[in-house]
């Protein structure tokens, strides 16, 4: 926690420098449309495993990412967002919904050609301790990625893996070494050159610093940004850092409770937001002001558990605003906006 | 500490009786099937150290020579059952789902059986010989390799790098033989080490019966047999091949115990 609450500050110091969002591609239209995804996990009990109910992660998540650009997705813990960012990976499997990559349906895809998008299509993990195998070398698990996809002579692709563990700021020497000899930085950015090593075009960072020291922090971010300004992908960013997303994104998408609150240009979402969690969740963030007031209310007590959300609006049990009808009517996401989308009826 | 030493003292008596069991054409003093009939069942002697069995011949030899058969049933039916047992726990916490079913069912049916009874079975289906007795062993061992490989698989697959690799595209084949099987080593390498021990025991318990090697050739088990008949009048006859099982047994179960304790602070799931 201690870590969340000092990371916006670091993330502020980097070099503040948010890239216009790219108009050329927006006539190309998106390049991934993710619509009305669900995810439930079903819960057995019992003797014989029967499913006695659901946690219901995901429901009727609908958003887009243009080409090259930052699409924070931000929540508490437990709101949905990194199930939503494995389910675009197909690393689980959507319950419903679709997603669409360059127009094509991701969930509809055959193995073998669901295989050969993933080269288009890479992730970052949180936790840079976990995402490497710990009896390969770093240099293995990068050329894994050109052993998967047949790219180059099975000589050469030590040699590219060396390339890009350069372009992430690591030595040559590190090719033959494993991961417990790297720090949790130098351990993430090998897992940003893996996910590197096919030139994808979309990039989930899920929590990509969250695990790391604050002062190694700005380090990856800055290394994340430039790597975007030279290949040009597009990154899903899921975090509950509020300041690193209004660092890094373009636009961003509030989670609560596995459905979407708010969407917006980041730079709108920060100053003039409408729903009351983003209002919470943004006043809940630390300001490196000792003086400064807190405005609006704190979150109280803890979110309801998924396997039964509340009727209704599922922000309305904690929500400082909520009427009665806030409990019986689910609300839809309405415009408030260019580009900027609420799903509140009291506001 | 205790680890430390159970792991030298296994590691001396398993190397001791391996040696042994290579050496045995030079190390026996003589031929294990070369009869003495006027000496049958002749106590140890300073000629005979572990004395003559019924038909005069030299225990001592036939001890030794009998290693090479526990060593080979041993190790023969630890690589069949594990290699099998692996393969198949591995794909089915992989995988999971159906093909996890399927597996599992199928290790439930053999586990079924008590051991011994079921090997007992095979061999009176199948008839007598070594490599029937490594083939009843190998179907009675593989359940408790595939129990722990599914176990095991069935955390890894939960870790990143696992979803690192699936959503870099790598074959699912690849997956597990890159990232799941290296990584779930080190339990069936202790697994594996009793399972050398348990095999060493059936063989000499399926030869006792009559079922495992035919003589001449010498399998302490059968030694056991052939002895029981003159345990009042010649002990010395089953004593020695007595002695052997127990002690390789011993020695390579105190390396299976000191591989665990010297493996375990180093396994991932103690690490992670």
């Amino acid at each position: 926690m201690g870590m969340a609450r000092r990371a916006p500050t670091s993330a502020r110091a980097l070099t503040s420098s948010r890239r216009p969002l790219t108009i050329l591609s927006m006539n190309q239209g998106p390049l991934l449309e993710v619509e009305k995804l669900r995810k439930y996990f079903p819960v057995t009990s019992g003797v014989f495993s029967r499913v006695s109910g659901h946690v219901r992660a995901v429901e009727e998540v609908s958003f887009s990412i243009n080409p090259g650009e930052t699409f924070g997705l931000v929540g508490e813990s437990g709101c949905g967002k990194t199930t939503t960012g494995r389910m675009i990976l197909r690393l689980l499997e959507p319950t419903a919904g679709s997603a669409r990559f360059e127009g094509e349906d991701l969930f509809a895809l055959p193995p073998e050609q669901m295989r050969a998008m993933r080269r288009k299509l890479q992730i970052v993990f949180q936790d840079p301790y976990a995402s490497l195998n710990p009896r390969m070398t770093v240099g293995a698990a990068v050329a894994e990625a050109f052993h998967a996809h047949n790219v180059g002579a099975p000589r050469d692709r030590m040699d590219m893996a060396a390339a890009l563990l350069e372009k992430v700021g690591l030595g040559a020497d590190s090719l033959r070494r494993y991961p417990h000899e790297f720090s949790g930085g130098q351990r993430q950015r090998v897992g940003i050159a893996r996910a590197l090593a096919l030139h994808p075009r979309l990039i989930v960072l899920d929590e990509p610093v969250s695990a790391l020291d604050v002062s190694i922090q700005a380090q990856v971010i800055n290394l994340l940004l430039s790597l975007q300004r030279e290949y040009g992908m597009a990154y899903l960013l899921i975090s509950h850092d509020l300041g690193l997303v209004e660092h890094l994104c373009d636009r961003v998408a509030v989670m609560y409770l596995g459905r979407i609150m708010e969407i917006a240009p980041a730079d709108v979402l920060y100053r003039s937001f409408v729903h009351p969690y983003t209002e919470a969740l943004l006043s809940a963030t630390p300001v490196p002001d000792p003086s400064a007031k807190t405005k609006g209310a704190a979150l109280k007590g803890e979110a309801p558990s998924a396997m039964n959300p509340p009727p209704g609006c599922v922000f309305n049990t904690r929500c400082p605003l909520a009427k009665a009808e806030c409990s019986q009517v689910i609300p839809p996401l309405t415009s408030r906006g260019p580009d900027h989308l609420a799903a509140c009826i009291v506001r | 500490m205790t680890g430390d030493f159970a792991l030298r003292l296994g590691c001396i008596l398993t190397a001791g009786f391996i040696v042994m069991a290579l050496l045995a054409p030079v190390a026996a003093p003589y031929s294990p099937a070369a009869q003495d009939l006027y000496h049958g069942l002749d106590a140890p002697s300073a000629a005979h150290p572990f004395g003559q069995d019924r038909l005069g011949r030299d225990i001592m030899s036939r001890v030794i020579h009998g290693a090479r058969v526990s060593l080979l049933v041993g190790f023969a039916t630890v690589a069949v059952s594990l290699i099998a047992g692996t393969a198949l726990g591995a794909a089915a916490g992989y995988a999971g789902g159906r093909v996890d079913s399927v597996i599992m069912r199928l290790c439930d049916v053999f586990l079924a059986f008590p051991g011994i009874l079921l090997a007992v079975a095979l061999m009176a289906a199948m008839g007598p010989g070594l490599s029937n007795v490594i083939i009843a062993l190998s179907l009675m061992g593989w359940t408790g390799y595939a129990r722990l490989a599914r176990g095991q698989a069935l955390t890894l697959r939960e870790r990143d790098y696992i979803a690192a690799a699936r959503a870099l595209g790598v074959a699912p084949g690849r997956i597990i033989a890159r990232h799941l099987l290296p990584n779930m080593a080190a339990p069936l390498l202790v697994e594996a080490t009793f399972g050398v021990a348990a095999a060493i025991v059936g063989e000499a318990g399926l030869s006792f019966l009559g079922l495992g090697a035919q003589p001449p050739t010498p399998s302490w088990g059968a030694m056991l047999a052939e002895g029981r008949e003159f345990l009042l009048v010649a002990p010395h006859v089953t004593l020695f091949p007595g002695l052997a099982i127990m002690l390789v047994t011993l020695g390579v179960n105190f390396l299976g115990d000191g591989l665990r304790d010297w493996l375990d602070p180093k396994t991932p799931g103690q690490r992670g």
